[in-house]
This record gives structure tokens, sequence and C-alpha cells, in this order.
């Protein structure tokens, strides 16, 4: 085979072409526009070139309240997600009866609606005017007072936020993890126990490691859409996540564009610069982490 | 430590659930397994000598029957705690771990005062890679290395702990014909440098007959017969052991018994006192064949094949149950052969008799 062949060039170049413009180009355009100050659209006019967008943004306390809601979100969700899919793999894979109909119920929550999804959480955590809720109702049962879920105290709305991801992500990290589960030959395990590796052993030198690209996948993913949750948050707590103290990057960078404070492009440019930045840094960090810790065979 | 089975029987449910019923993978099995020997398990495929294997080694539970480890039942005792050594068929080595992580990892199973320290972990390590010589190779991981050297590591790694019972699953089975057949020679000098009790699971007889201390042959989860190698060969209990055993396996003739002689055909050949009058199973060694010039055997030649140290004479007999049969002679003497016609004289301790119905073996009476 001739390496460097012009043609293997010729038939990249469609998806070249496609990428390019799609991606490549609104990347670029975004980058310049984050140094353009008040840039408008309609009259494609800017007043000067600087960093002061930026200075804006990270002076502006709803970016730093999206901020901090995104990496409690992401540091929260991605662990518990990730290890509660495992924690469920493992048992499905340990079980014979009932198995399938199991994994159909976990894969439940992935075909679900969204809006249908969104539904549920108000049954469990929605204050009106007949009912506090089904959670409410199960508190005041152990003797707790009532708490506003979706729009009291922060913590509570983060906890029903932080629920609603994990709920959302998990069936496709358990579909991951029991195929790779699945994957994982019968004849080391047995091996192990040969060579006298108690259960524990077994999991945390054998099957971990050699589930250890699906895990890493499903990091790495995770990481990445979790600091892109957006639509989670509008299902529960409505369009403005401002008011709510629930926004999110990406729901700052849609407000900045189109919200009631909209028409700040530069804003939103910076803004998802700044995302971009973020999750290009903790992915380089994960892939670093994985060289180590993650066995590709 | 002796290993003895009593009655060990493996019933698995039938798959076809519908047939309903069960599939007896191993029936019956008693035999002791002396200390120190190396026990050759034989049998076609699914004979059922990997489920004993499996059975000894904890990884299957045996459906009845018990398993003694020197007097102690470990029937019940979890694979973990038995202290044995398997290699698998296909070697099964952790591919995330290097050679030395691979072979140090029974060790670092070990508990309360049998844990060594890490130093004597890596020591014993090495000297059990130095055993198998592949002291070179510790820092590689089992993707790079050739069978041969994956068959060597997971010995290693078998024989690290100091197992009481060493099982080996079809180990060769994965190696070149050349590879086979040193690795082998290994086996045994391994076994008798450790001095380790190995049970060596295999469905090749002649693996099984050149580094054996005693075989079993197995068939359908039965034990047809054990002992010496050379004592099975020689006096094989029925024809199945006779058919297994032996390259180029037994020659089979139809034949009968009249007024205490065996005739094959119209062939009047060997006196077989005792033996009452009816048709026999014949079965003839190929070394049993002796040519000669007024052999009562006479035999039609297709070709003469010089291989080496020996020759085949091919030939051909009316009362052969195939078309050709092969008798081998040492020297490269042809005498006996006239053109397409050659005559035997027949070695009476290589000629055995089987009933015809039931396969058993029929022996008459000594001379």
């Amino acid at each position: 085979m001739e390496k460097n062949n012009p043609k293997g060039f010729l038939y990249l170049l469609p998806a070249f072409l496609f990428l390019g413009f799609f991606l490549v180009y609104p990347l670029i355009d975004v980058f310049v526009y984050s140094f353009q100050e008040n840039y408008n659209f309609a009259s494609q006019t800017y007043t000067g070139v600087g960093l002061y967008n930026y200075a804006y943004v990270l002076h502006d306390p709803y970016f730093l309240q999206a901020l901090k809601n995104t990496f409690l979100l992401v540091l929260i969700t991605v662990p518990l997600s990730t290890g509660l899919a495992l924690l469920i793999s493992l048992c499905l894979s340990s079980i014979q009866k009932l198995r399938e109909l199991f994994q159909t119920i976990f894969f439940l929550p992935y075909v679900t609606n969204t809006l249908a999804v969104g539904l549920v959480f108000m049954i469990l955590f929605r204050k009106t005017a007949y009912s506090d809720g089904f959670v409410n109702l199960i508190l005041n049962a152990l003797g707790f007072a009532s708490v506003d879920f979706l729009s009291g105290p922060y913590w509570a709305k983060m906890l029903v936020l932080c629920l609603y991801t994990v709920w959302i992500v998990m069936p496709f990290k358990i579909l991951i993890l029991t195929s790779a589960l699945a994957s994982v030959d019968q004849t080391y395990r047995n091996a192990a126990r040969v060579d006298g590796a108690s259960k524990g052993r077994i999991f945390w030198r054998i099957t971990l490691p050699m589930i250890s690209p699906s895990l890493f996948y499903l990091v790495i993913t995770g990481f990445i859409g979790a600091f892109k949750a957006y639509s989670d948050a509008v299902a529960l707590f409505g369009t403005d996540l401002n008011a709510a103290g629930m926004n999110t990057i990406v729901g700052y960078v849609y407000d900045m564009l189109y919200g009631n404070a909209g028409g700040y492009p530069s804003y939103a440019s910076a803004a998802a610069i700044l995302l971009f930045a973020i999750v290009l840094t903790i992915t380089c960090i994960n892939l670093l982490v994985s060289k180590k810790h993650v066995h590709y065979v | 430590m002796n290993v003895t089975l009593q009655h060990l029987t493996k019933r698995f449910p039938n798959r076809n659930k519908k047939q309903g019923g069960e599939v007896v993978a191993v029936d019956d099995f008693t035999y002791e397994i002396p200390d120190g020997k190396l026990v050759g398990l034989l049998g076609p495929s699914g004979c059922g000598k990997s489920t004993t294997l499996y059975m000894i080694c904890g990884l299957q539970a045996p459906t009845a029957g018990k398993i003694f480890f020197g007097d102690k039942d470990v029937t019940d005792l979890p694979t973990e705690n038995r202290g044995v050594g398997l290699v698998f068929q296909n070697y099964a080595l952790y591919p995330h771990m290097t050679v030395l992580q691979n072979i140090l990892f029974p060790l670092e199973n070990l508990k309360g005062k049998d844990r060594p320290g890490k130093a004597e972990m890596v020591r014993r390590a090495t000297e059990a890679a130095r055993l198998v010589q592949i002291e070179g190779l510790l820092d590689r991981k089992p993707s790079e290395m050739s069978g041969g050297q994956q068959q060597r590591v997971a010995i290693a790694r078998a024989l690290v702990k100091m197992p009481s019972v060493l099982l080996l699953d079809e180990p060769l089975s994965n190696l070149d014909a050349r590879l086979r057949l040193q690795t082998r020679e290994e086996i045994r000098r391994i076994q008798r440098e450790t001095g380790i009790t190995t049970v060596f699971v295999t469905h090749d007889q002649e693996e099984a007959m050149s580094i054996s201390d005693e075989i079993v042959v197995m068939k359908e989860g039965v034990v047809q017969q054990t002992g010496k190698p050379q004592a099975v060969y020689d006096d094989p209990a029925n024809l199945f052991v006779a058919k297994f055993l032996g390259t180029p396996p037994i020659n089979l003739f139809d034949g009968r018994v009249e007024g205490e002689w065996l005739y094959l055909g119209t062939d009047k050949v060997l006196p077989v006192p005792g033996l009452s009058d009816g048709s026999v199973t014949v079965g003839i060694r190929p070394e049993g064949f002796v040519p000669e010039e007024n052999g009562p055997l006479c035999c039609g030649l297709n070709r003469l094949e010089v291989m080496g140290r020996d020759v085949s004479f091919l030939c051909t007999h009316a009362g052969c149950q195939t078309d050709t049969f092969r008798a081998i002679r040492q020297s490269d003497g042809t005498e006996g052969t006239h053109g397409n016609a050659v005559r035997f004289r027949l070695k009476s301790a290589k000629v055995l008799l089987f009933d015809p119905e039931t396969g058993a073996r029929l022996r008459p009476r000594e001379a």
C-alpha cells in the first residue's frame, strides 16, 4: 500500500468540508467574536478588540453562579452515576433469573421522553396548592417537615438536579458496563480463584482493570456531558434559570444570545470559549490519568 | 500429597430443556493419584476429563462423591482455599499484568503468616520463572509473547505458591508440533524437580503415554482403565482402550474361533486355548506382524513405506475391517513378500481378542 496517496485525501474531502463548515468555522468564529466588544449580528459591527468580554463574564455574578452550579453538578453526578452504574451492572451480571427484565427496567429512562421524565419529577418534588409532592409526603410520614424542592433552598434544588441527571445518564452507562463485564472471559476469574484471590480482590485486580477502557470512556463522556448540561435544568426549573439560581454555563451562553437578557453574542462567545477551555483541560487531565490506569488489551 | 477421588460423579442438566434429564459428565470415578507422580487423564473430547480436573481444583462441585488431598476432605472447600495450581488450556494469563505481576499474583493473595514479604515474593517469583526459563521476560505483557512462552508463564504462575497439586488442562494443544514435543519434556522435568503431584489432561494418547507415570483412560464419563502407560498399551481392558492407544492405531479384523484356533478369513493363525467357538473382533498391533516365508496369515501387499528407521507394509486381507492395514518392521528386510503378496507370522502378545458385541477383552488361557 502506498502511503500519502493523494486519492485518499480526495475521499476524505466531503467529511473535511462538512466538519470544516459546521464545526471548525463556527469554532473559529466564536473565538473571534469573544475578542470583539459589543459585536452586533445585524449590523456586523463592533466597537473594539480586547479581553473586555472575558473580564465582564468573569465578573458577572450570574456566570459565577452558573460556573459553581456546573462544577457541583459534574463533581457529584459523574462519580455517582458511574459508580452506581458499575454496582448495578455487577449485580445484573451475577444474577441469571429475571436478568433481562431488570435490564429492560434499567434501560427505560433512556428511551423515555424528557418531558415525561420531567413530569414524573414534578409529581415527585413539586409543591402545588393541593399537594407537597410525593417525596414530601414520605418525609412527612417519617416525621420531617416539607421541603420546597423546586423553588426552595439551593441545596434542595441542587439535590433534585443531581438526582435527575444521575437518573437520566445511568441507563447508557449500565448498558455499556454490562456488555463490558460480559466480555471479560470467565476463565480469568476462574484462574484468579485458583490463584487464591477473594471475590473483592478478583474485582479490583482482574475485573476492574479489564473493563477499564469502557469505564474510562464513560468517565470522559460523562464529564463532557455534565459540563454541557442545560436541558435538564430547564426541565426542572423552567427557562428563567438565572432567577432560580440554577443556571449552567451552557444556559448562561444561551441566555446571553437569546434569553431575557439576550443580544450579547460577544459575552456568549467569551463564556463558550471559557467552557471549551475547561472541558479541554479536564479531558487532558483524564487522558493523562488514564495512561497509568487504563489497560487496552 | 496423594489425591483420592471417591465415587466422583458430575451430572449436568440437559441443555435442551424439552428433552429434560441429565448429562452424566463423570460417572462414579474412584482413583488414587499417588504422591509425587504425574498422572495423565486421557480420552476423546467430551469424555469428562476436564470436568474431573475442574472438580479436583474446585471450580465445579461434584454431584456426588468425595475428594481428598492426603487425609483431608476438600470436597466442599472453595477453590481459593485449596492451594492447587492450574494451567488452563488457553493459559488465562492476566492480559493487563506483566509476566512478573502474573507470577506474583498467587503470592499476593496469600493471607496471614503464609504471606511473604515483598522482597521474598519477588525472589520466589523469579525462582519460578527461572525454573521454566523465562527469567528474561519478566517485564513483558502476555500479548508480547509466543504461545510457548505464555505456556511457561502459566506453569510458573501455577507453581509459584508451591501447590499441593498441579493440574494441567490440555496445556500443549495450542503449541506447534515441535514445541509440543519440547514442552512436554519440560513439564516432565519440572514435575520431577519439584516433586509435585501432577494431573495432566490430554486427548493425545502419545503425549500422555510419553510423560505420565500412570494414565487413566476415560470414555463418556466412565473410567475404562488405569495403570502404567506401557501396561495399559500391552494389556488393554477393552476394545475402546486398545483402539485409543497406539500410533499408528491397532489393526482390527473380524475373526472366529474354531476348536481353540483363531481364524482370520480362511487363515488358521494362532492357537487360542480356552476360548469357545464363535466370532471375535481381533486387534493386532502394527508391530505384531512378522513377515515370514511360510507365515500363516496370507495378505495382499499394496505397497511398502520406508520411513527412516522402520518399514510399513500396507496390506489387504479379507478379514480386515478397514481397506488396508499397516504392519511395521524395524529392519528394512522385505522377506516374506512375493510381488503382490506377503505372509506373516503373528506375535501372540500383540494379538488381542474382543467380544464383537460388548468390546470386552477375551483372554485365552495362558499356555
